[in-house]
């Protein structure tokens, strides 16, 4: 969207010498102001003289970027109503009054590969470097369900993340770490109440109470028809569970955030800024919708719903993108969904940098790419942060490459001053017109997706789907026709490049100890007490106002394993295929 | 008249990282190629069969997941057992140096690492066409 920066109001540009007007700030009847038309001089010298390089100016989103950004953009903007005060209404700036002065974020890399006693041993190697939480990368056959030996999962058990079937690997996973202790956050989706009930169960046997428990489930059934397309139900029963967990988070787990919804898979899909900021909140606002509509108070589950947000190149856009995303949510969970409590409108969320912004070639350059984009995360007010590691476009991270990274996160705490003073760049004209225009194109977003029927029937449509296909294969022709940039890819290439790197190797054997363990879980349990939580389990799936969280624990408890559960529920629910489009 | 380039573009194993797949497919449909997209998900045997039934010239498998090692040996296995050596299979995605010289040896085309132009394929494409005609 093409908007001018500065703005006439009709009149002659040249018109230095018109009525005095109030200066910026004072009544607006009375033609333009001193600033404005001294903003519109300047404007209009610029164009005739100013000289500019032959480059895209565009945000990374394709949003048009004037020269200069004056007072006079902030015409219709209302400090109070707008902008406000951090830990406020409509929490523009932050959403807690001293924010990195009271406590700095969370520093939480997101990690997890090969068998769950590989993953434990990174999980310590971290927590002694200086880590503060844990963030569970599962792989591809748990995103989707899939018992490890599943024939669908052959090739891909703990590539791309820690294989977890039962029990007694939540167990390995969290051997030493104590539960009640430190704060889990677990990437799982499509089967999140399946994992769910398999950590509960874990924390359970390491004599935890669950009101005990505090992390965050990603839960966002969502955006995996969206963007990251690890599903394991439609969408519609996939909505009931993700209200099941919000219901058994709000009644016994206080401490516990129900949903973490995910913009960052939209945006690695390929989608704008502003996309990323729609899709999201628009999903939040329809799990917010759902949760009501089965009978909960909008209050008793709010606060509990957090964000994941990507932080990409473009510095300013994002910052812009995290401060208008509070004040999008405060405004609707306040206007529209009626909350009372102010933990309700505000939005918490946490912050990974761009995966897709980083480069196969010269990656120790990703190490800048990454320092640069979690400063836009610490800028915009994140609550957590993961940055990248430099080898994450050849492998997983090796222990160096992920030191490295979450050193970033330290220098920029302790180095730089910038957790000084909240939101630094609150008043920048810049900043603000674009957290403007990121709320207005959002708004503009939501009002779409209501006229085409709502998040679920968007889905069903390929609506969200075709639209972030569509930015991201003009992104990619642009870089193509070399009208952006990106070092090291399509300029100041180095041929003939050699990887000094070290790469971390997955061996295909975790595979097969991973299959020979679950084989030894299933001759080892009580297989007529597990058919029986079975069964109870797809009788409950059958009736619609059954909670399901309390029957997937008890299948946990039994070693029960989550291709089971899932096959359990899949006889009710039935599965999801998404239609082939580019 | 020349018959157009028939590829399949086929995202393999439970890998759900489709944007790459669907930009290279857009690319080669842009490029002039007759473009089968196999959707999500599929099994090694769903590639093979959709590309023998849609007589593809190229099969191009994208794979950010880590299956590469497995995915990739049995396309071909499976597509030599169906007497379909003459179909090119070609692919892309996190794939680490090292494991594309080995599938190199095992009858895998070239394969794109991150930051390959579109370009680049579809060149690799049409000269891979061009010097193994097929018998009409």
């Amino acid at each position: 969207m093409k908007e001018p920066a500065i703005k006439t109001n009709g009149q002659d540009t040249k018109a230095k010498d018109a009525d005095k007007a109030e200066p910026h700030g004072g009544p607006r009847s009375a033609g333009p102001t001193e600033v404005e038309r001294a903003a519109a001089e300047w404007k209009h010298k610029y164009e005739e003289t100013a000289k500019e390089r032959d480059d895209l100016f565009e945000t990374i989103s394709g949003n048009h970027v004037e020269p200069l950004y004056t007072p006079t953009d902030d015409k219709d903007r209302d400090y109070l109503r707008d902008v406000g005060f951090p830990g406020e209404y409509p929490y523009t700036r932050g959403i807690h009054q001293s924010m990195y002065r009271g406590r700095l974020w969370t520093m939480r890399q997101f990690a997890g590969f090969g068998t769950a006693a590989q993953t434990n041993e990174r999980f310590h190697y971290l927590l002694e470097h200086g880590q503060m939480g844990l963030s569970v990368a599962f792989d591809v056959p748990t995103l989707m369900g899939f018992d490890s030996d599943d024939p669908k999962a052959r090739g891909e058990v703990g590539m791309c993340g820690v294989a977890i079937d039962s029990l007694a690997d939540m167990e390995t996973l969290f051997k030493g770490i104590p539960l009640g202790d430190i704060t889990t956050s677990m990437t799982i989706n499509g089967p999140a109440a399946i994992i769910w009930a398999l950590f509960l169960a874990a924390a359970e046997k390491q004599g935890v109470p669950f009101e005990k428990v505090g992390g965050t489930l990603q839960n966002d059934a969502f955006k995996e028809f969206v963007a990251q397309k690890c599903w394991c139900f439609p969408p519609r029963p996939a909505v009931r569970l993700v209200v099941n967990t919000i219901q058994f988070a709000s009644e016994h787990m206080p401490k516990w955030n129900s949903v973490s919804v995910s913009g960052y898979h939209i945006r690695e899909a390929g989608s704008t800024a502003a996309q990323e900021l729609a899709f999201t909140l628009k999903d939040g606002f329809t799990y917010v919708e759902a949760a009501i509509k089965a009978g909960l108070d909008v209050d008793d589950f709010a606060p509990r719903l957090s964000f994941f947000f990507n932080a990409h190149m473009d510095f300013f856009e994002e910052i812009a993108k995290y401060r208008a995303a509070r004040r999008i949510w405060a405004r609707h969970l306040r206007e529209i969904y009626g909350a009372k409590n102010p933990r309700s409108w505000q939005l918490r969320f946490h912050t990974q940098t761009a995966g897709c912004s980083l480069t196969a070639q010269q990656p120790e350059n990703n190490i800048v790419r990454t320092a640069i984009e979690a400063m836009a995360g610490v800028l915009g007010g994140t609550q957590s942060l993961h940055t990248n590691s430099m080898d994450e476009t050849l492998a997983l991270p090796s222990d160096k490459a992920v030191k490295i990274a979450l050193r970033t996160q330290q220098i920029i705490a302790h180095e730089t001053g910038v957790t000084n003073v909240a939101d630094p760049l609150g008043g920048s004209y810049y900043v603000e017109a674009l957290t403007d225009r990121l709320e207005r194109e959002a708004e503009d977003y939501f009002r779409e997706i209501d006229a085409r029927g709502g998040v679920v029937t968007c889905i069903e449509q390929g609506y969200f789907q075709r639209e972030i296909h569509r930015a991201s294969y003009r992104y990619q022709q642009e870089l193509e026709q070399k009208k952006r940039i990106i070092v090291g890819v399509n300029d100041y290439v180095e041929a003939d490049e050699k990887i000094e790197i070290p790469i971390l190797y997955i061996d295909q054997q975790v595979e097969r100890d991973q299959v020979a363990s679950l084989r030894k879980v299933r001759e080892t349990r009580d297989n007529d007490l597990v058919a029986r939580r079975m069964a109870a389990l797809t009788e409950a799936a059958r009736d619609e106002s059954k909670n399901l969280m309390p029957y997937l624990i008890d299948c946990a408890r039994a070693y029960g394993t989550k291709g089971e559960m899932r096959k359990a529920m899949a006889v009710v629910f039935g599965e999801h295929h998404e239609a082939p489009e580019f | 008249m020349d018959r157009k380039i028939r590829v399949l573009v086929a995202k393999a194993g439970l890998d759900g990282h489709d944007r790459g797949a669907k930009v290279v497919a857009a690319s080669f449909r842009d490029a002039g190629f007759e473009v089968i997209y196999t959707g999500l998900h599929q099994t090694p045997e769903q590639v093979v069969e959709a590309a023998i039934q849609e007589d593809v010239d190229v099969i191009a498998v994208s794979l950010l997941s880590g299956a590469h090692m497995t995915i990739f040996p049995e396309v071909v296995k499976l597509m030599h057992d169906k007497g379909a050596d003459h179909v090119l299979v070609t692919g892309g995605g996190i794939i680490p140096p090292q494991d594309m010289d080995t599938l190199s040896k095992q009858g895998v085309g070239r394969l794109f690492g991150p930051g390959s132009p579109t370009a680049d394929a579809v060149e690799y494409i049409r000269e891979w066409c061009a010097a193994h005609p097929r018998a009409v």
